[in-house]
């Protein structure tokens, strides 16, 4: 059954049938009619309607990333497409798995200014991973199956299928995915094992050790996770973790630090500057994480185990290159270590937790709630304190200061739990990503934490919540501002808070009661507990707006261009002048 | 330098270059790059280098298999030697790319480019002009009686001193092809 004859728009829907597809999110267009034709004349794959295309790609993104499969979008010709460029970047930047299917006007109308024609493979070249104009329908099936290849094999990403009308109306001869001639994709996942020895070498004899893990090790899948506690456990060597890599070493396990980088917690960063063997797991030393690079972990032997060989070298000289798939190198290092005798320093290993947990003592993260405003800290703790026992919780953030604080405060204790954007720093990405976490798990409670300048971005998702009756909890910490940018002009730009406040902002609960939502209002500290529970015990969609303490900063901070030893703790920071000439520019 | 005794040098192999990272100086490398010759590929390859900040000197792309839709693109760049690894590996991300070569480090290699001019003159300088495109073993391709095309195949270097020499003869104008250019014979090539 696998050739037969059909048009190839029905090729489409049956090539996701195949990849095992149960949700595609969209809008429909012109150029995609047939498409969603097709759509229309089956069940077995849901469409979830939008309200933006931009939406239906960072609800792809939630999908994905919550479930570790592909997420599927599907929008038309000329601005369907356009409107899908932040999403598609966003995904390349997380190296988060999605396909991207679009209506292109017919084959004969290409280059003419047609109606709704846009130059979507040219437009999206550089923020997918691969994209394909698709001329035949004879190929369309193949094509389709080779995205969902590349998508998800080597470092994963977004890719594009542009399919013109015409080739849509045609008939042709579809392919299953197990007859399409194998694709020379196929990037090495086994490391390098005199580089895995090497480093199990390292790890004998180190002093001052660390783990510094990444999203690499959440997109490796659940083996790369369990894989990676084990191997922390064993060795009692303390682990941090990048923005993107909450969850895959549990935040109540005993040798975890806490997040890194520029927002990271005191005790993580001074780990990684004063470490003698730094191992990178899955992360890409990004400028959020290193600092200063001349001044980055000066005195460390650097291992970095990394999927693609373009982030080997890249920003960070390493001494040990290990090229391959995490959970493929990091159950050879465990075999290897183990074989060799599973050795440790023990007595620099207590000297180094011992330096550590006077670091630790400082308590980067400590603040004092008081007085009648809330202080936004002290709302992402009580929203962590009264869901952290939930069985089965996700988070997702927008942008901002509110989505550090989440990092700091909120607690994972597994994978694909966490949906945030890292790399390209989306606003607007939090409210459509939660979307399509809870499309993928129906019964679960899924919280995005937002700052009202950022959930207003994408708030056109309301309607799509309210459609299908998702029951996502918009926790909005209201400070009436763009709160980081307001941070950086104060630190910055002497307190001159050029556009940074938001000005004629709608009425929270009016809003959500506009779209037949529930809306929670709340600016008391007294009244905070009452109000998440009335926000998680409501079946449906919530927009929780807490006002929050307007001037708030987000601490502890490394200020930039300077090194991780060179941070700014919280209460009583003098924040004037941290950011030296040298510094403004990496803001 | 690593207190691990971890071997230096160099391999074919980008990612495991270990050569001085803080190595400031500026090398050209000749770089083969064989792609699948599809709509595209070509965008691909020049968008990394504009996208990223890389450099091109010259670039020569043409397919090189017809059955097997493979192309070939030279590509001349500069940059230090931690820049030309990235390069490197950029390249190789992209999912048409099949191999990617540096000619500069892999061994010998031979490099050719071809140039045409045209030189229009009277006289002395008519007769120069030919005397010298004699000594480049430049062929004659087209003659009026006030104007030379000529052809010359070379090294880069070389084309850039014929041009000079033939500036002040009536250079009028001047196409090149850029760099083409393959590793020298091993013992073990086989015919592809």
């Amino acid at each position: 059954m696998s050739e037969e004859q059909m048009t190839g728009a029905k090729m489409v829907v049956e090539a996701l049938r195949d990849q095992g597809v149960d949700v595609v999110f969209g809008y429909p267009g012109g150029a995609v009619l047939p498409i969603y034709d097709e759509i229309f004349q089956q069940n077995r794959i849901r469409h979830i309607l939008v309200r933006h295309e931009q939406g239906a790609v960072h609800a792809a993104e939630g999908y994905a990333r919550s479930t570790g499969k592909p997420g599927v979008v599907l929008v038309t010709s000329g601005p369907g497409a356009t409107n899908a460029v932040t999403g598609l970047t966003d995904a390349l930047m997380d190296s988060i798995p999605i396909v991207v299917l679009t209506g292109q006007v017919p084959t004969f109308m290409i280059g003419t200014d047609g109606f709704q024609e846009a130059d979507t493979v040219g437009i999206t070249r550089p923020c997918t991973k691969h994209n394909w104009l698709v001329r035949e329908t004879d190929v369309l099936a193949g094509t389709i199956h080779e995205a969902f290849h590349v998508a998800t094999h080597g470092r994963p990403g977004p890719v594009l299928v542009d399919i013109p009308k015409d080739v849509q109306f045609a008939n042709g001869t579809y392919v299953g995915p197990k007859d399409v001639k194998t694709t020379h994709y196929t990037p090495k996942v086994k490391g390098d094992i005199e580089l895995v020895t090497a480093l199990a070498e390292a790890m004998e004899t180190a002093k001052r050790p660390v783990f510094y893990t990444g999203g690499g090790v959440i997109n490796s899948g659940n083996k790369a996770s369990a894989l990676l506690r084990q191997l922390v456990d064993m060795t009692g060597f303390p682990i941090t973790s990048t923005l993107m890599g909450l969850g895959a070493y549990p935040s109540n396990g005993k040798n975890w630090l806490g997040m890194l980088g520029m927002h990271g917690l005191y005790e993580a960063n001074l780990a990684m500057h004063d470490c003698d063997l730094m191992i990178n797991v899955g992360a890409r030393f990004d400028d959020r994480i290193t600092g200063r690079i001349q001044d980055f972990s000066p005195g460390s032997v650097k291992a970095h185990i990394d999927i693609d060989p373009s982030s080997i070298n890249k920003v960070i000289h390493v001494e040990l290159p290990i090229i391959g798939d995490v959970a493929h190198v990091l159950e050879d290092l465990l075999k290897v270590w183990k074989t060799r005798g599973a050795k440790t320093d023990g007595a620099a290993l207590k000297a180094w937790w011992n330096q550590i947990e006077d670091w630790r003592s400082v308590d980067c993260l400590k603040f004092k709630q008081i007085g009648k405003t809330i202080k936004p800290q002290h709302a992402i703790a009580r929203l962590e304190a009264l869901t952290r026992d939930h069985p089965d919780r996700y988070i997702c953030t927008e942008v901002g200061q509110h989505q550090m604080w989440a990092a700091q405060y909120m607690h994972f204790n597994d994978p694909n739990r966490w949906m945030t954007s890292g790399g390209l720093g989306t606003m607007g990405y939090g409210f459509p990503a939660s979307i399509g976490v809870q499309m993928a798990h129906p019964d679960a409670l899924v919280i995005n934490v937002a700052g009202e300048a950022s959930w207003l971005m994408n708030m056109q998702e309301m309607g799509t919540a309210a459609q299908y009756r998702l029951p996502v909890k918009q926790f909005i910490l209201n400070n009436e501002r763009l709160g980081m940018v307001r941070q950086w002009q104060e630190l910055l730009h002497g307190e001159r808070y050029s556009h940074s406040w938001s000005e004629a902002l709608p009425d929270f609960v009016k809003l959500a009661e506009a779209f037949g939502a529930k809306g929670i209002y709340c600016d008391n500290p007294d009244d905070l507990d009452e109000a998440i529970k009335e926000m998680l015990a409501y079946d449906g969609p919530v927009i929780m707006d807490c006002l929050v303490e307007k001037h708030e900063n987000c601490f502890p901070m490394i200020p930039s261009g300077e090194p991780h030893n060179k941070m700014i703790l919280g209460e009583n920071a003098d924040t004037q002048s941290a950011i030296k000439e040298g510094g403004a520019v990496l803001v | 330098m690593s207190p691990l005794k971890i071997k230096r040098g160099s391999s074919s192999h980008s990612a495991y270059d270990l050569r001085d990272y803080h190595e400031q100086t500026i090398e050209r490398h000749t770089l083969a790059v064989v792609v699948d010759n599809e709509a595209g590929v070509l965008a691909r390859v020049i968008g990394l280098f504009s996208g990223r900040g890389y450099n091109i000197e010259s670039l020569t792309v043409a397919e090189i298999d017809h059955t097997g839709h493979r192309s070939r693109i030279t590509v001349v760049t500069t940059g230090t030697p931690s820049v030309i690894e990235q390069i490197k590996a950029q390249l190789g991300r992209i999912v048409p790319v099949h191999e990617v070569h540096d000619l500069t480090v892999e061994g010998p290699s031979v490099e050719r480019e071809l140039a045409l001019f045209k030189v229009t003159g009277k006289g002395d300088a008519r007769v120069e002009a030919l005397r010298l495109a004699d000594i480049f073993r430049a062929n004659v391709v087209d003659s009026t009686l006030e104007s030379f095309v000529f052809e010359v195949t070379g090294t880069s270097e070389k084309i850039d001193a014929f041009a000079e020499l033939m500036r002040p003869l009536g250079l009028s104008e001047l196409a090149r092809t850029g760099v083409a250019a393959l590793a020298r014979s091993k013992a073990d090539d086989k015919p592809s």
